[in-house]
């Protein structure tokens, strides 16, 4: 199979730190590769090497069968990238942006303002057009900077945390445009620490922890893989709570757990369900919600990783990690989690 | 995107490689981009413009008096170094510029693309050097309007512009250096000021060196401050310049020396 973006046993070194510590992946042409992982896990990493802005230390990276370090500017004309923070020039209107970007591509300046008007009216952006971007929110800068990086269609495009730090909201269209771009036929390579954006976004899978490729495949084969379904219980009365989870670490064994008034527990064995149901029957406890579903990603990762994807985690700035809540600004995570799941 | 759309229209070789001429193209598309923000940024054109009228006005009323006996009198002696100071004021902004476009990654998003890798640096130079052409005509002109005469004539004049243009971007290699280490825009403000305003206010710009105590004339004798404004007054106003122009000159080659190395280094590494 050829791949549009592939790498084989890269590895980077950040003086004592292993950012990328051997990693292979591939995209498929006209795929959507999700990379995720936890701040810190190597992600931006492998990006900059793929967009030319970092050299590996080791290993191969290639973009559409050219290596990234010795074809440079060949990669270079055929990807945009689209980084965690908006890489626009906040003094410059949104359409003396992507005029600039249309002009170091050697657009002659009608095809360019052209091209710069075309893309603002479809990532909405026409009405603030004529305004310094400083006054533009967080979300249509994001809209702007992957404008930027379409000016001169590439066929592949890296997408860094495109929507970190957005609202729901933005975030919701960002995904649109996302799906738009995708389906016109052009290959991406986005890296995530939301689960939800990667199994809405993704074809295929990789997810990455410590700078090591820890598992691969689809949203769907990845949620399987961990042992299909997980098993979720709310006694009616909060005193039960610890009645309830003996009951249930009995049958599905010690990855059992109590999250705020809920006990989860991973599920293999169809016949666990009934055996659950009879004993808490007997033990007299009134069961207010039981439910069986498929595992999210988020307890994937947890499966994968053995450390809950959650804030807190001391990697990389910020401690922000994996999860698949959307509401939730980067930084003041970790006391907000506590907030929604706490006792 | 279809196949028809996916035309690259970068202009890149067979080799991959920038052609000259689209790279000073591009320099020149950057050097567009510093310019026209200052249209958005009003805070610019206090830079370039309020802060150095205000200079010309304050030194002028407020210490020429006691200076030398008049505001007209004082005025002909310190307005070249009232410009000489600006202009090396003026090359911190450079610092800041390049700083703000590292930190907030719009050098991440021209290096990824097919441009000269030369461009975003030497275009910012670039548009940098042609506000100082302003801000020293601006200077100049008020200057005239409050009394203050080139008796140099017009070829004194252009070549003292010239001297501080050539100045300027020697001692801008220094600012790209600063730029590129300092670790956000406050850490390049701070630093441009503890250093620019000891090295010029210990020099003639404002006051003849004679008046200095002994030990601080040894530094002042030597500081290119003191070169650069005997140069550029001299040149305005007529009178004997060789010396000092041939020490601007030794000392512009000098900091361009030391410091374009260390520049181009510390870019290539960032960027």
């Amino acid at each position: 199979m050829t791949y549009a973006i592939e790498a084989e046993g890269l590895v980077k070194r950040f003086k004592e730190t292993e950012a990328l510590a051997g990693v292979d992946l591939g995209a498929r042409r006209g795929s959507v590769l999700g990379l995720l992982g936890p701040n810190g896990a190597g992600k931006t990493t492998a990006v900059r090497i793929f967009a030319t802005l970092l050299r590996p230390d080791a290993g191969r990276a290639r973009v559409a069968g050219h290596d990234v370090v010795r074809e440079a500017g060949v990669v270079r004309a055929m990807v945009g990238l689209t980084g965690q923070y908006a890489a626009v020039d906040e003094n410059l209107t949104g359409t003396e942006n992507l005029l600039l970007i249309g002009r170091l591509l050697g657009l002659p300046r009608r095809a360019a303002r052209a091209r710069a008007a075309e893309l603002l009216d479809r990532f909405q952006l026409s009405e603030a057009a004529g305004r310094a971007v400083k006054t533009f929110s967080g979300g249509m800068r994001r809209r702007l900077d992957l404008a930027a990086s379409l000016v001169g269609r590439p066929s592949i495009l890296f997408l860094d945390e495109p929507t970190t730090g957005l609202d729901p909201h933005s975030r919701g269209e960002l995904w649109d445009l996302l799906r738009g771009l995708v389906a016109d036929g052009a290959t991406a390579l986005l890296t995530t620490q939301y689960l939800n954006e990667a199994d809405v976004l993704a074809d295929d899978i990789v997810v990455i922890d410590k700078g090591r490729v820890i598992a691969e495949g689809t949203p769907d084969q990845l949620k399987s893989q961990v042992g299909g379904q997980v098993l979720e219980l709310r006694p009616v009365l909060a005193q039960d709570l610890a009645r309830a989870h003996t009951v249930v670490a009995g049958a599905a064994g010690p990855q059992a757990r109590i999250e705020g008034e809920t006990i989860t527990a991973p599920v293999k064995d169809p016949e666990l369900m009934p055996a659950v149901v009879r004993t808490l029957d007997r033990e007299g406890i009134a069961v207010g919600e039981l439910a069986l579903r498929r595992s999210s990603l988020d307890e994937v990762f947890l499966a994968l990783t053995g450390h809950r994807a959650e804030p807190g985690a001391p990697e990389g700035n910020g401690g922000a990690s994996v999860r698949d809540d959307e509401s939730e600004p980067r930084n003041a995570d970790g006391e907000l989690r506590k907030a929604v799941t706490g006792p | 995107m279809t196949a028809t759309t996916t035309t690259i229209t970068a202009p890149i070789g067979k080799s991959g490689r920038v052609r000259p001429l689209d790279g000073l193209r591009q320099t020149f598309t950057m050097a567009w981009r510093s310019l026209v923000a200052v249209k958005h940024n009003p805070l610019e054109l206090v830079d370039y413009s309020i802060t150095p009228i205000m200079f010309v006005f304050l030194f002028t009323y407020v210490l020429g008096g006691q200076m030398a006996g008049s505001p007209e009198a004082y005025l002909k002696y310190a307005l070249p170094g009232i410009i000489v100071q600006n202009t090396l004021f003026m090359t911190m902004y450079t610092a800041m510029a390049l700083n703000t476009d590292l930190t907030k990654g719009v050098f991440d998003r021209l290096r990824s693309l097919p441009i000269a890798r030369s461009a975003p640096l030497i275009g910012r130079i670039t548009a940098d050097l042609a506000k100082h052409v302003w801000a020293m005509l601006l200077m100049i002109g008020l200057g005239l309007l409050l009394g203050f005469r080139i008796t140099g004539g017009p070829e004194g004049f252009l070549l003292g512009a010239v001297l501080l243009v050539v100045f300027a971007a020697a001692v801008s290699w220094c600012a790209v250096l600063i730029g590129m280490l300092a670790g956000d825009v406050e850490k390049v403000q701070a630093f441009a000021f503890t250093l620019i305003f000891p090295i010029t206010f210990t020099s003639s710009a404002f006051v003849r060196v004679e008046t200095m105590p002994g030990w601080l004339q040894a530094w002042s004798d030597v500081n290119p401050v003191t070169h650069l404004s005997d140069a550029f007054r001299g040149l305005l106003l007529g009178g004997p310049v060789a010396e000092p122009v041939v020490w601007s000159l030794v000392w512009a080659a000098g900091i361009a020396v030391v410091f374009y190395p260390l520049a181009m280094r510390a870019y290539r590494a960032k960027t």
